[in-house]
């Protein structure tokens, strides 16, 4: 059986006034049903364009330039938009960072949720609503009828959150990409959210990408990790080996500016400098100004290489 | 702190509540029929805080617990509804003063979004430099000289003077905040959530150049985070707020090693660490209730694990559980009689 999903080298520019924006160069992964992968990345890094890539919501001035997404075998960038519209909230869905945007404020949490499940299958409205309950239900929300008939202004930001993980998973998506859904809510709610959607991953047989900035939601979180940078992901493989033993001088920087990786009140290991502009990216190597180990050979663009057959690396110069 | 000198800053029992008097437009609405809004905002209640000089009190706690109206107290930017605030052991009053200007400055605020709290059409020159010579601590005409030097400070470039704030990253803005701060010589920060917009190996920067500060120039801070990794990193000493209220207080290390209320408790347990892998997230029930309308009792009993009859009618105390540890939980009297 073929993987759930396979990325191959796939590019997302955006062609803008000032030149173009690779936010998106030559990227990889592929997923397995039930997993979760962590797409690690700072802002600005083309981890939020990658998980819109995969959900075909790249608007002009952006769009795929080349590479293929195959979703159960199935090449989603071949099949083009209206095929890639059937697919969107069905098969594949998405949750995004703020709830507060994702609902629609004038309409009720019925009418919202009903809409996606009518949007794809020819059901009456109380089997809709039935379907509604069940998802209210497993994303841990109790008295569903009550919530179903209030509007989004009556939650607070992380029943919010719920509600909008529950009508992405109405329709018992294969492909859930999750963009920074708990980045807004407070420690204990977060830890809530990271609860159920650990269980249904588990449960429904899945496949999560979970896109963030954070290094310790992937480590509680994810099987697999990718990090990326400046459009490129520069190191993926399992969560433990990437964390445990990492080999590009990014995520070593990374890890190491974690507080609680340091002895506290001592300075904290820094990576110095900034993220570099997207619009002057050269084809080497995008961390070479901010890396202690780059040396003239980093100017070529690095090759990803496979140090292990389960991970890939980009660097020339890599951690022994 | 020695107990001979008095802290730097102490609050004593600060209760604040907003909304307790009806606007005009309320009484209006009201008058034409309205019902009457549910009552006033408990932000702060009975709060009693202490930082001594040189000292960096870590503030914990999630959305609606008061920490930033806390902080806004100490920084004079509200005043409280009840209590008292004391600088050097005087109350702030005395300091209303031409002459206890500096001591006014002495307290100064680092705001949490580097986008929102710098004006858009000042140039850094005029952002840092506004202050110090509009206060008389440095002549007008010194003023580009001295905002070069404390810009060297924070670790960016004179050239940037004529700049505008659109023409910074978020970690230089940051950097630009602190040294609008540091420019009128204070003693004390209130710094509320001054890390939280930032990328990783950018907050690390900008918690590198807090804690050098800290050493260059002898500051204490008031340290407001709900990222319990970066509190315990820079805090000394780690305060625990809860819907109004301190349920928890001690040094960091001790706070972190034996938490005793059960919200610290969770709090700390429910933190993503990196050496906690594919881990089962136990959850917290519950969500955080509104302070509008807190539950009686101890105002964390609905959600939690260890409630008992006790908790709901009586609110828990601060009291000591151990040397310079305080926890406000009936637990500890069920423990030892």
């Amino acid at each position: 059986m073929s993987a759930l999903l396979e990325v191959e080298g796939l590019r997302t520019h955006f062609f803008t006034r000032a030149g173009v924006v690779k936010a998106v160069d030559d990227v990889s992964l592929s997923l397995e049903r039930g997993r979760v992968l962590g797409l690690v990345g700072e802002s600005g890094s083309g981890k939020s364009v990658t998980g819109y890539s995969l959900m075909g919501l790249v608007d002009a001035p952006g769009r795929i330039v080349s590479g293929a997404i195959r979703l159960e075998g199935e090449d989603l960038v071949a099949l083009g938009g209206e095929a890639w519209r059937k697919l969107r909230g069905n098969r594949v869905s998405m949750i995004f960072q703020d709830p507060m945007m994702t609902l629609n404020p004038v309409l009720r949490i019925d009418t919202q949720m009903v809409e996606a499940v009518l949007a794809h299958h020819a059901v009456s409205r109380a089997a809709a609503l039935d379907r509604c309950r069940e998802a209210l239900v497993r994303v841990g929300i109790a008295s569903p009828d009550e919530r179903l008939r209030a509007y989004p202004h009556q939650f607070s930001g992380g029943m919010r959150q719920r509600v909008a993980i529950a009508i992405a998973l109405v329709n018992r998506p294969a492909l859930v990409i999750a963009d920074e859904p708990t980045t807004a809510l407070d420690v204990t709610i977060q830890g809530q959210i990271l609860f159920e959607m650990q269980k249904l991953c588990r449960e429904t047989g899945a496949g999560l990408i979970w896109i963030t900035h954070d290094l310790s939601v992937v480590a509680g979180l994810a099987d697999e990790v990718c990090v990326m940078y400046a459009g490129r992901i520069v190191e993926s493989g399992p969560v433990d080996e990437i964390l445990d033993r990492p080999l590009h001088p990014y995520t070593r920087g990374l890890l190491d500016s974690i507080p609680s990786r340091n002895v506290p009140g001592r300075p904290l290991a820094q990576i110095p400098g900034m993220t570099p502009s997207l619009l002057a990216l050269d084809a080497g190597c995008a961390f070479r100004e901010r890396c202690a180990r780059a040396r003239e050979d980093c100017r070529a663009a690095p090759a990803p290489t496979r140090p292990a057959a389960s991970r890939t690396l980009r660097c020339v110069h890599p951690l022994a | 702190m020695s107990a001979a000198a008095p802290p730097l800053m102490e609050l004593r029992r600060v209760s604040k509540r907003f909304g307790e008097r009806a606007g005009m437009a309320d009484r209006l609405a009201q008058a034409l029929g309205a019902r009457a809004p549910a009552g006033p905002v408990r932000a702060l209640d009975d709060v009693s805080l202490s930082v001594g000089a040189r000292e960096v009190v870590g503030l914990v706690g999630e959305s609606g617990c008061g920490k930033s109206t806390l902080g806004r107290i100490v920084a004079r930017v509200i005043d409280p509804t009840e209590g008292e605030r004391y600088w050097k052991g005087e109350p702030y009053a005395r300091y209303e003063s031409r002459e206890a200007r500096p001591e006014r400055l002495a307290v100064q605020m680092i705001f949490q979004d580097p986008f929102a709290s710098l004006n858009p059409r000042m140039r850094v020159a005029d952002i840092v430099g506004e202050a110090p010579v509009v206060h008389g601590l440095v002549p007008r005409a010194d003023r580009d000289a001295y905002v070069a030097e404390i810009l060297g400070r924070v670790g960016m470039d004179a050239s940037l003077l004529r700049r505008f704030p659109h023409q910074f990253s978020g970690g230089q803005r940051s950097r630009i905040g602190i040294a609008r701060a540091l420019a009128v010589r204070p003693a004390f920060l209130v710094c509320d959530e001054a890390v939280a917009a930032l990328d990783v190996s950018i907050q690390a920067q900008v918690l590198n150049l807090f804690i050098r500060l800290r050493e260059e120039l002898g500051l204490a801070y008031l340290f407001i985070s709900h990222d319990l990794g970066v509190i315990r990193h820079v805090s000394d000493r780690v305060v625990v707020m809860y819907l109004g209220r301190i349920v928890e207080s001690a040094a960091t290390a001790e706070l972190y090693a034996r938490p005793n209320h059960p919200y610290t408790e969770a709090l700390v347990m429910e933190v993503p660490r990196i050496d906690a892998r594919r881990r089962r997230y136990v959850p917290i029930r519950g969500e955080i209730p509104s302070p509008i309308a807190p539950p009686p009792g101890c105002h964390f009993h609905p959600r939690c694990p260890k409630a008992f009859a006790r908790c709901r009618d009586e609110a828990p105390r601060l009291r000591e559980v151990a040397p310079g540890h305080l926890s406000a939980c009936h637990l500890n009297d069920e423990r030892s009689p």
